[in-house]
């Protein structure tokens, strides 16, 4: 653990807000680093990132293409190329640790205890099998049952989440199925072995507002049946009011704010989280221009030293000796609330953003 | 029950499609061929022969008929067959009837008929082979992509294909002495000399098409194994071989299906120079020969042989590829 009394920045930081709801943790990762070493140097997608997730509850990642929330995920799953991605810290899922676990562990794992929906359910499910077949498949993979029985557990599942006429749907191809219905198929699929813990990547991004919601109200049901925890990664701030118990913001591979969900969104700690709200268009009053946060995500070549935030923050000037260029900030309790993190070394951030920000907001 | 239907309904539009297509391809191919300046009554009657001896042999042909009339004899012959007379002596062709070989007296169609097993053999036998290993290759290179082993198949590939075909198939002849005699045995009289006679052909097609099959199934498997689908089934928690073999190979193939399907084709009409290397007595050495001596109805019933099977196999193809994607269904 480091603290400010060392003023040095360290990597290792540990989120001390600690389950919530009073539970142990399902999924716990510590200081995560996936990097991958390409042709033009070494990509850092995700460097030092640390959560956790009990039973029960769903925590939503936030953040912009490229900040490392689908290569974290996938993590999770074991499903990055070893070849190709180095991976270090710890993942621990049930207790289990997932990091360099073993190729057949890993396939008992993947699927079973913890399932993952993906983003385009248009290209994620295979177009020359039927939608059945590749429920069943995965039933198969972790019980010992007949064809048969697979097949009626398949039904029940495509049923459950909402499959009109399942009997008929079971042996149709995804081709045949609309967006919505698709999408529900891949839940359908990711929950046919009751997962104690569900990555659901962007489920919404490629459906229209309307599925949206009912994929969102299925998701939050299928949670209370499960008793599952659920990580819900999405660049969709109004998903995340929606759904989601706590919000990590992540940043060119780093969670930069971590806590409840009304509290980060009511009164956010980080610039970064700041810049995304003001991002947000008014839907009423008269028409204005958008806010876009100024500048562009760093390469993750060549990481922006200090705060990888500095080059596109304005509150900058507000801090120190050149802190922001040259020290990393920690993520830890910026305010009298421990229960929320942030890695910013603005003094009492609460304050700069009621005084400063709020007013700015549509 | 509707899907039947219109797939019934999809085979029956292609399957006439297809014949005609093949009516066009006789019907130039026979103008391409007798409007030649080709002389095949001198061609039998030899080098003494007198004019009124080639008038007789001409007529006996139908070759002093207009060119139109001749063009619908040979169809009719193909329809409902058609009457020779030579010398006094009236033959039946029976239908398909596709004329008698100029110089070897014999109906072209027998000669076909005794031909077309030989290249078949030939064609199967090496299609076997290229499939096996191309395939094989193509899809372990796809896996370990960018190691020296990928290197080393790809280079391989490279240089097998630019050796031409023939100087391929002459070093086998030449150089594969190990390898029983080349000779076509009938498959029914004994398998295991009928496999002997045609390994050299077979080890010539294989070897040099599987560098190509080995390319084509390492790019689509490449492709299909970075498909979001793959990732989806990988993270159901089944093997590594599964998902490769079931998942990646079902779409990595399908592609490969197609050129397979016109590479056949292909290779039924125009084995000529495994044929002529080897010395086995298939399609492509009859038409060659017939070709030497302006032998029309055994060139004609070459291309007739040739434009069916390239017509019938694309159609093949259409149809296999109905039922490997189901999202063609219909067409």
């Amino acid at each position: 653990m480091s603290d400010q009394t060392t003023g040095v920045p360290q990597t290792v930081t540990r989120a001390p807000r600690e389950a919530a709801a009073g539970e142990e943790a399902y999924l716990e990762v510590t200081d995560l680093q996936v990097q991958f070493p390409t042709a033009d140097g070494l990509v850092r997608a995700v460097q030092g990132l640390s959560y956790s997730v009990p039973l029960r509850r769903t925590l939503a990642i936030v953040g912009e293409s490229g900040s490392g929330k689908s290569v974290s995920s996938m993590a999770v799953l074991g499903l990055h190329d070893r070849r190709v991605a180095r991976i270090t810290g710890s993942i621990k899922v049930g207790g289990r640790e997932v990091v360099n676990m073993s190729d057949k562990d890993l396939e008992g794992f993947r699927g079973g205890d913890a399932a993952m929906i993906f983003q385009d359910p248009q290209s994620s499910l295979h177009p020359y099998f039927t939608v059945g077949s590749q429920i069943m498949e995965s039933y198969r993979a972790h019980n010992n049952v007949s064809k048969r029985a697979a097949k009626e557990r398949a039904i029940d599942m495509l049923g459950r989440v909402g499959i009109p006429n399942p009997r008929r749907r079971v042996d149709q191809y995804p081709h045949e199925f609309s967006g919505g219905m698709r999408q529900r198929a891949m839940i359908a699929m990711a929950l046919v072995n009751d997962p104690k813990l569900l990555i659901a990547d962007e489920p919404t991004t490629a459906l229209d507002v309307t599925v949206q919601a009912q994929i969102l109200d299925l998701i939050a049901d299928l949670q209370r049946d499960f008793g599952s925890a659920v990580v819900f990664i999405t660049h969709d701030l109004g998903v995340v009011a929606e759904i989601a118990d706590d919000i990590l913001v992540m940043y060119a591979g780093t969670a930069v704010e971590h806590g409840p969900v009304n509290k980060i969104l009511g009164e956010p700690l980080h610039p970064y989280a700041w810049g995304l709200l003001e991002s947000i268009p008014a839907l009423t009053g008269e028409p204005q221009p958008l806010h876009p946060i100024p500048g562009t995500p760093p390469s993750l070549l060549a990481v922006p030293s200090g705060c990888p935030f500095h080059p596109r923050c304005e509150f900058k000037d507000r801090v120190p000796d050149d802190w922001c260029t040259t020290l990393r900030p920690d993520l830890i309790p910026r305010t009298a609330d421990l229960g929320r993190t942030s890695r910013c070394h603005l003094k009492e951030p609460d304050k700069v953003f009621e005084t400063e920000v709020l007013p700015r907001l549509p | 029950m509707k899907e039947e239907q219109a797939v019934l309904l999809y085979i029956l539009k292609r399957v006439l499609s297809a014949i005609s297509v093949v009516i066009v391809t006789l019907v130039a191919s026979f103008a391409l061929f007798f409007f030649a300046p080709t002389d095949p009554a001198g061609v039998i009657c030899g080098p003494r022969c007198t004019p009124e001896r080639v008038a007789d042999i001409e007529s006996s042909l139908g070759l002093d008929q207009p060119k139109a009339e001749q063009v619908l004899l040979y169809m009719k012959g193909i329809v409902v067959g058609r009457e020779y007379s030579t010398g006094g002596v009236v033959r039946h062709c029976d239908a398909p009837c596709l004329g008698y070989s100029y110089t070897l007296g014999q109906p072209v169609t027998k000669l076909i008929g005794a031909a077309l097993p030989v290249t078949v053999s030939i064609v199967i036998g090496g299609a076997v082979v290229y499939l096996i290993v191309g395939i094989l290759s193509g899809t372990i290179a796809a896996q370990v992509r960018g190691t020296s082993l990928d290197r080393f198949v790809v280079g391989t590939t490279l240089v097998v294909q630019s050796i031409p075909y023939f100087v391929f198939a002459l070093m086998i002849a030449l150089y594969a002495t190990f390898l029983p005699d080349s000779r076509y045995h009938p498959f029914l009289d004994n398998p295991l000399l009928w496999a002997g006679g045609l390994l050299a052909a077979w080890l010539t097609i294989g070897v040099t098409n599987a560098a190509s099959y080995t390319r084509y199934s390492r790019a689509s498997m490449i492709e299909a194994l970075g498909q979001d689908f793959v990732r989806t089934a990988t993270s159901k928690g089944i093997s590594r071989r599964r998902v490769v073999y079931r998942h990646g190979l079902r779409a990595g193939l399908t592609p490969v299906v197609t050129i397979f399907g016109i590479d056949l084709a292909f290779q039924l009409t125009g084995a000529i120079f495994t044929e002529t290397i080897f010395n086995l007595p298939g399609l492509g050495l009859l038409t060659l020969r017939a070709f030497g001596q302006y032998d029309l109805p055994v060139l004609m019933g070459g291309v007739l042989i040739g434009s069916v099977v390239l017509v019938l196999m694309n159609l093949v193809v259409d149809i296999v590829y109905t039922f490997l994607d189901p999202r063609v269904r219909l067409g």
